[in-house]
Formats: structure tokens, C-alpha cells, sequence
């Protein structure tokens, strides 16, 4: 026994530095160091070279410089003689309200079509098929021309537009809705609403707790609805509607009046919204799939309904399983906004595209894109991890 | 007592009466799966309706309405658009994509070098078809030819300039061919990189593995377009003064190290999936690192994974078409560019270079997939943890 340890010990001491664990690790590390260094170093410096020569350099200062270009599209105000700041801003804007409108109706969507794919109904599920392997296996940027190109530029002239329900016009200037005017005293309404969506947590913590400690059961969904479009109604009535809507009418070349919906966004909202349904609906059906059926048999069993096992049961399981991946899918629709640049709808992507081909100061320009998408990802993941951590169940 | 007091005995099996006449058929079928409740019935009759409303437009609009044969946009337009065809029609272009064909395919590849183009292609399929099938022999030479030797054989084959081939600059490179070049190089680049990002981002060295992270992340972060501007404004500024870098090249320099990031990520789930005693048991034997990882690791992480790797290769070719963003004409570009030749310039044009577009991608992505499940079904051993 203590032959050995001497053994060891004396191997130990003799062992050659090459083969010494910690050793090799830090020779290594530091080799991957400095080789990547030194690519860092001769990048940078033949960036500086190759900008001086240009006679460029990488200030942001450009920034404040007029941008001398228009945007169609615009949250806020917003015209030629704004810096290239305020230009970056309005596209950021619209990245931002394209991937918002974007995420929810793909959500909406794709859960509607997930849950057809498991429907009982062959018609159903075979027309959910259908969708879901025709628009997940086709590139988004060819289902955006599809709607830009091939629906809605070959729609008539606006002043033949199409005649929607309440008013809205569609021609192939885009879509003109009815714009709400608020008059003297709207702000009650506005008022109630805030109030009745406060009341409305109130209602669902107090029904929670009751039900929780007496098992009597409230009507927390029909409540809030009431609540909802009650309290505003209300305000409303009581200020002698202070409301009117500015109806788009029909003009020679364009409408006029109301709020018009470029072609632009109506094509990239209508695409990235199907295409990312298709994903979303394969998630949430893996995610549905992957509760046991035991789980649905149980809740038979304990007597509660199909809607009921469905809400109380199923769901809350599946949702698991389906919020990683929703996250990510997330993501994808808000990277793929970027693809605004091929039908020319203002985003961060396209009005920095100008503005880099304008100025070009290709470095800031990319250097902002990056930090700002990073942003745009970090604070979803963010959100997406504490929603999810909220519907991971407790596991004892 | 014997057998012969007893009145009767069955000698055989009597045959199982026929299910009652409600539980077969097209009615027990469609009452079950068309009709089973009220709400079934109703959504059962909204799809009929929308299925009769909608089908018999989209079929006369792409095959018996369609004009399959012409020289010029008059086939395709209307009397008033000045065509011959009558007022009111609508139909696809079939003529449009039969004249233009080759131009879909190769864009503006000098049309006396295409053999190039094509034995290339012959080249790609001939290996490709055994590399896909799981019993076909000779597996490693096969893999080797495909993904060593073709790259060479083809950058010499393509561009030319050597042999007394003659030079074809990359600018003139367009259509189909340029989808699957960037796939195909993204693909063989995109493997080997993805599979040291996923070593290095599960390395115990902290340098490395923050590198790998820091690299993955920030290019899964951004979209494909940022990284292609990068790719075709910014790299030139990185080489030194007088050294031209190919627009070509940097597209697809840019589109493979998007894709190892994602291709490290999937890599990385098999990684991680790997239980814990095969790279202990590996440890033991006395194998170096990088003889667990090509002998033990890899070969089983890989398997894994192997439905996610044609997942994030489906998604590769896809993203190939946003290549017209930075001026590169891939297939859907060269369709979107004979749009405006005024030889076909029609209402229809369009839609019919779409639907095309579509189904050319439509079939490639569909057949990976496809492709992907089957293989998932071979290599599934049985040892679900």
C-alpha cells in the first residue's frame, strides 16, 4: 500500500509540465487569447486605415446631421429636415409596433390552427395540416411579395376601393379605416377603463381567495367583460358621447380623412403573422400532446367537463411545455420584421439601410442594429422567462 | 359421460358478425368524424362551403384557365391590356416561366458555360442520393467526396480560370444555382464550425467557452439581414488596403457563420442529452479529449440530433432568399427581376413567378422534412431516457 502511494507521488513530481492538466488549460486559453487578439488588432487597424483613407471616422456625430429623406410611415411626427436620430427613432417604432401587432395576432392564429391539428373534426384537421406544411416550408420574404406583389398591388384603383364593413376602404393605397376623434370629456372614458381593469384584479384576487377558502365559485371571466365594456359605455353616456369618427371617403388618387394602413405594413403584418402562426401552431400542438392522456382520463374521472379539463388541466400543463420555444419563436417574428426592407415599410432595418448608404457610416449604423435587436431580445427572453416561471407548475 | 351424449359441439370458430350497418361505412365515418356534435356539424359545413367557394377559382386560376404556352406577354394579357386574351380573364402564366427558365435557373451565367453549372449539379446529386441513403455503402469516402472534394472540384468548375476554363465572375452568378451554393456551402461550413461553438461553449476553460458564448448569442440576436450588411459593408473595411474581397464571398462568409450559431445551439442540446457516464466511462479508458469527443461523444451527440440539424438546414435554405437584400439574385431575386421585363410585364407575371418560386421552395423544404422524420424514425433505438 505505501509502495504505491510512492509510487504516485513520485510520478507526480516528475510528471513533464505538457501533461499536467491545469497547465495545458491556462497554455491553451492564453494561446486562443492572443491569437484572437492579434485578429482583433489587425482588424482594427486596417478599419482605421482603410476609414482614413476614406477620409471617415467612427464618431456618432452624424447623428445630429439632418437626414434629408422621408418616411411613409410614422408614430411620431416626423419630416425630412429631423435629424438621423429622430429617423432611427421612428424606425425603431415601427419595428417595435409591427412586432407587437405581429406576435399577438400570430399567437391568436397559431393556437386556433395547433389546437385544429388535434381536432376531432377531419375537415378541420386536415385543412390545419394543410396550412401548417404550405407555410412553414416556403421562405417569409417569398410570402411577403405574395401579399405585397400578388394580393395587394393588383387590387383596384382607391377610387374604385373596396367597401368593408364600418366603413373601411381597401384599395392597393392600403387599408383606411375609421379614425376616432376624441372630443371635450373623453378622458372620463379613458379614466374608466383604467378603472375597471383595476377592479377587475381586484374581483379575481378576491374570487380566488373566496373559492380557495369556501370552494364557492364566482363568475370572474363574465364580470370583467361587463366591467370592462360597461364602465367606459357608462362614462361615455354620461358625457353626451364625446366621440365621433373621421370616416375615410373616397378621392380621386387617394382616400382622405380617416387613418390609412400603408400596403407595406398590411403586407408584412399579414405574412409574418401566418408564418409565424404555422410554427406556433406546431409548438402548441406538441405542447398539448405532451400531457399525458392519463392527466385528461383523471379529470374525466373526477367528473369535470371537456371545457373545464381542457382549461383547468390540460393548458396549465402544456403551457410548459409550449413557452420555451413560444419565446424563441417570438424572437423570430421580431428578427424577421427586418425583412420590412424588401417592401420598404420604415423599419430599424430599412431607415438604417438608407441612411448607411446615405451617410456611409456602415460601422455605427451596424453597431446600433445590434444593439438594439440584442435589447429587443434580452428584454423578451426576460419577460418570456418570468412568464415562465410563473406557469411552471410547483413541483413538490 | 362422452362426447357422443352431447347434442352439439362447434368443431370451428364461427366467423364475427358484421358490425351494425350505424357503426361502418362512409355514414358511421363522416358521423364521427364530420358530424359528431352540433359545433363539429357547423365548422364541418363553414369548410364545404369555404372549400367550394374558394377551390374551383384557385384551380381554373392555375391549371385550366392558365396559358402553358407563348412567346411573349400578349399569350398572358387581356385585349384591353393589350393581348389576346378576352376581357376578364385571369389565369397563370405558365408560358412566363417556360421562357424564362433557364434565366430562374442560372440568372446571367454566360449560357455557353452552363455545362459548368449543371455537371456540377450532376456532380451534387450523384453523391448526395447514396450520402442520404442509410444503407448505402462506403459511407466515410462518400462523405469525404461530398464534402472535401465537391467544394474543390466546384469552386474550379464554377469560376473557372484555370484548365482553359474560362473565368466567370461571381457577379454573373445568379437563380437556383446561387440558392443551392449557399446552402450547400453554408451546410458543409456550418457542421464543423457549429460542432466546436457547442465544444467550446461546454468547455471547462473559461476564455473559450465565454468566446463561444458571446459569438452564439450575438448572432442568434440579430436577424440574417444585419449580419449580410455586415457581411458585404463591413468586411471589406476589415482587409487591408488594396485587398478586394469577392461581394460573393462575403455573403457567404456571412451566411455560415449564421448558421453555425444555430447549428451550435441544436449540436449543443445533443451535447447535453448525452448521459453523463459516456464521457466518464471515455475518461476512463484513457482517451484523450478529442479522441472521447470523435470516438465516443460526437458520433452518439450527433445522432441525437439529427431531425434539428435538417430543421436548422430547412431553415438555411429559406433564409437563401434574403441574399436579393445586399444585391444578389438567388432564385427568388431572379424570378422578382423578370418581373419588369417589359417582354412579359402582365397582371399575371407576378402571381405566376410567385406560385413558382413557392413551389420550388415548397418542394425542397417539404422533402427535408419528410426526410428528417423518416431518419428520426430509423435512428430512434428505443433508449428514451
Amino acid at each position: 500500500m505505501a509502495s504505491v502511494n510512492a509510487i504516485d507521488s513520485d510520478r507526480g513530481d516528475r510528471v513533464s509540465l505538457i501533461y499536467n492538466p491545469v497547465a495545458r488549460a491556462i497554455f491553451f486559453q492564453a494561446v486562443v487569447f492572443v491569437g484572437l487578439l492579434a485578429l482583433i488588432v489587425w482588424i482594427v487597424r486596417n478599419t482605421v486605415d482603410n476609414l482614413e483613407r476614406a477620409g471617415r471616422n467612427i464618431s456618432f456625430g452624424f447623428l445630429n446631421e439632418r437626414a434629408g429623406f422621408d418616411i411613409g410611415q410614422s408614430l411620431v411626427p416626423y419630416s425630412s429636415d429631423s435629424t438621423y436620430i429622430d429617423a432611427l427613432i421612428v424606425g425603431l417604432l415601427n419595428t417595435l409596433l409591427i412586432a407587437f401587432v405581429g406576435i399577438i395576432t400570430a399567437t391568436i392564429v397559431g393556437f386556433l390552427i395547433g389546437v385544429g391539428r388535434l381536432s376531432r373534426n377531419w375537415l378541420i384537421r386536415k385543412f390545419c395540416t394543410v396550412y401548417v406544411e404550405v407555410f412553414r416550408n416556403i421562405p417569409p420574404l417569398l410570402v411577403i411579395f405574395f401579399w405585397y406583389l400578388g394580393v395587394l398591388a393588383i387590387l383596384p384603383q382607391p377610387r374604385e376601393s373596396l367597401h368593408l364593413p364600418f366603413g373601411m376602404l381597401l384599395s392597393n393605397r392600403g387599408l383606411a379605416v375609421p379614425k376616432p376623434v376624441w372630443g371635450e370629456g373623453a378622458w372620463l372614458a379613458g379614466a374608466a377603463l383604467l378603472l375597471a381593469i383595476a377592479m377587475c384584479v381586484f374581483v379575481a384576487r378576491r374570487a380566488r381567495a373566496r373559492q380557495m377558502a369556501t370552494g364557492q365559485r364566482f363568475p370572474v371571466f363574465w364580470t370583467c367583460i361587463a366591467l370592462l365594456v360597461g364602465l367606459p359605455l357608462l362614462a361615455l353616456v354620461v358625457m353626451g358621447f364625446p366621440v365621433s369618427f373621421d370616416v375615410p371617403v373616397l378621392g380621386a388618387f387617394q382616400t382622405s380623412g380617416g387613418m390609412a394602413i400603408g400596403p407595406e405594413f398590411l403586407a408584412l403584418y399579414l405574412s409574418l403573422s401566418l408564418y409565424t402562426a404555422s410554427f406556433i401552431a406546431e409548438i402548441v400542438r406538441a405542447g398539448i400532446r405532451g400531457v399525458g392522456k392519463g392527466q385528461t382520463e383523471a379529470s374525466f374521472a373526477l367528473g369535470l367537463r371537456p371545457g373545464a379539463t381542457t382549461r383547468l388541466v390540460v393548458l396549465p400543463q402544456a403551457m410548459r411545455i409550449i413557452v420555451p420555444p413560444l419565446t424563441s419563436q417570438y424572437l423570430n417574428l421580431t428578427k424577421n420584421s427586418s425583412l420590412a426592407i424588401a417592401v420598404g415599410y420604415p423599419d430599424l432595418v430599412s431607415v438604417g439601410g438608407t441612411i448607411l448608404n446615405k451617410s456611409g457610416n456602415s460601422i455605427q449604423i451596424v453597431a446600433i442594429w445590434m444593439v438594439v435587436y440584442l435589447s429587443i431580445s434580452l428584454a423578451t427572453s426576460l419577460f418570456m422567462n418570468w412568464f415562465n416561471t410563473r406557469v411552471a407548475l410547483v413541483e413538490r | 359421460m362422452s362426447v357422443a351424449d352431447v347434442v352439439f359441439v362447434r368443431q370451428s370458430m364461427e366467423q364475427p358478425a358484421a358490425p351494425p350497418s350505424s357503426q361502418r361505412g362512409l355514414v358511421h365515418w363522416a358521423r364521427t368524424n364530420l358530424f359528431a356534435t352540433p359545433t363539429d356539424s357547423l365548422l364541418t359545413l363553414v369548410g364545404i362551403v369555404a372549400i367550394i367557394y374558394f377551390l374551383p377559382g384557385l384551380l381554373d386560376w392555375l391549371f385550366f384557365s392558365a396559358q402553358w404556352t407563348g412567346t411573349d406577354r400578349s399569350y398572358c394579357a387581356t385585349v384591353a391590356q393589350g393581348g389576346m386574351q378576352p376581357d376578364g380573364w385571369s389565369g397563370a402564366c405558365w408560358a412566363f416561366v417556360r421562357a424564362k427558365f433557364p434565366q430562374f435557373m442560372f440568372n446571367t451565367y454566360p449560357e455557353d458555360e452552363r455545362w459548368r453549372v449543371m455537371l456540377a449539379g450532376a456532380l451534387l446529386v450523384v453523391l448526395l442520393i447514396p450520402f442520404l441513403i442509410p444503407r448505402a455503402p462506403y459511407k466515410t469516402l462518400n462523405a469525404l467526396l461530398l464534402f472535401v472534394a465537391l467544394p474543390i472540384v466546384g469552386y474550379v468548375l464554377l469560376v473557372g480560370g484555370w484548365f482553359g476554363l474560362r473565368y466567370v465572375p461571381t457577379r454573373e452568378w445568379g437563380g437556383f444555382m446561387v440558392t443551392i451554393i449557399l446552402s450547400y456551402v453554408g451546410i458543409v461550413v456550418s457542421l464543423p464550425l457549429g460542432v466546436i461553438l457547442a465544444l467550446g461553449r461546454r468547455s471547462q476553460l473559461p476564455v473559450v467557452k465565454m468566446l463561444c458564448v458571446i459569438f452564439i448569442e450575438m448572432v442568434r440576436g440579430v436577424p440574417l439581414i444585419t449580419v449580410l450588411f455586415m457581411a458585404t459593408k463591413m468586411l471589406p473595411l476589415f482587409m487591408p488596403n488594396g485587398m478586394k474581397i469577392d461581394d460573393f464571398l462575403c455573403v457567404l462568409i456571412g451566411v455560415s457563420l449564421f448558421a453555425s450559431a444555430y447549428m451550435a445551439e441544436v449540436i449543443r442540446g445533443g451535447l447535453q442529452a448525452m448521459p453523463k457516464g459516456q464521457y466518464e466511462g471515455a475518461d476512463s479508458l484513457g482517451l484523450t479529449y478529442w479522441q472521447k469527443i470523435r470516438l465516443i461523444i460526437l458520433p452518439q451527440a450527433l445522432k441525437l440530433v439529427i431531425p434539428g440539424i435538417v430543421n436548422t438546414f430547412i431553415g438555411l435554405f429559406k433564409d437563401t432568399s434574403l441574399v436579393y437584400i445586399v444585391n444578389m439574385f438567388d432564385l427568388l431575386g431572379a424570378i422578382r427581376r423578370n418581373f419588369t421585363d417589359p417582354n412579359w410585364m402582365t397582371p399575371q407575371t407576378p402571381m405566376t413567378g410567385l406560385v413558382f418560386a413557392g413551389f420550388v421552395f415548397w418542394i425542397f423544404c417539404f422533402g427535408m422534412s419528410r426526410y428528417s422524420i423518416y431518419m428520426e424514425r430509423r435512428l430512434d433505438t428505443g433508449h428514451k431516457r
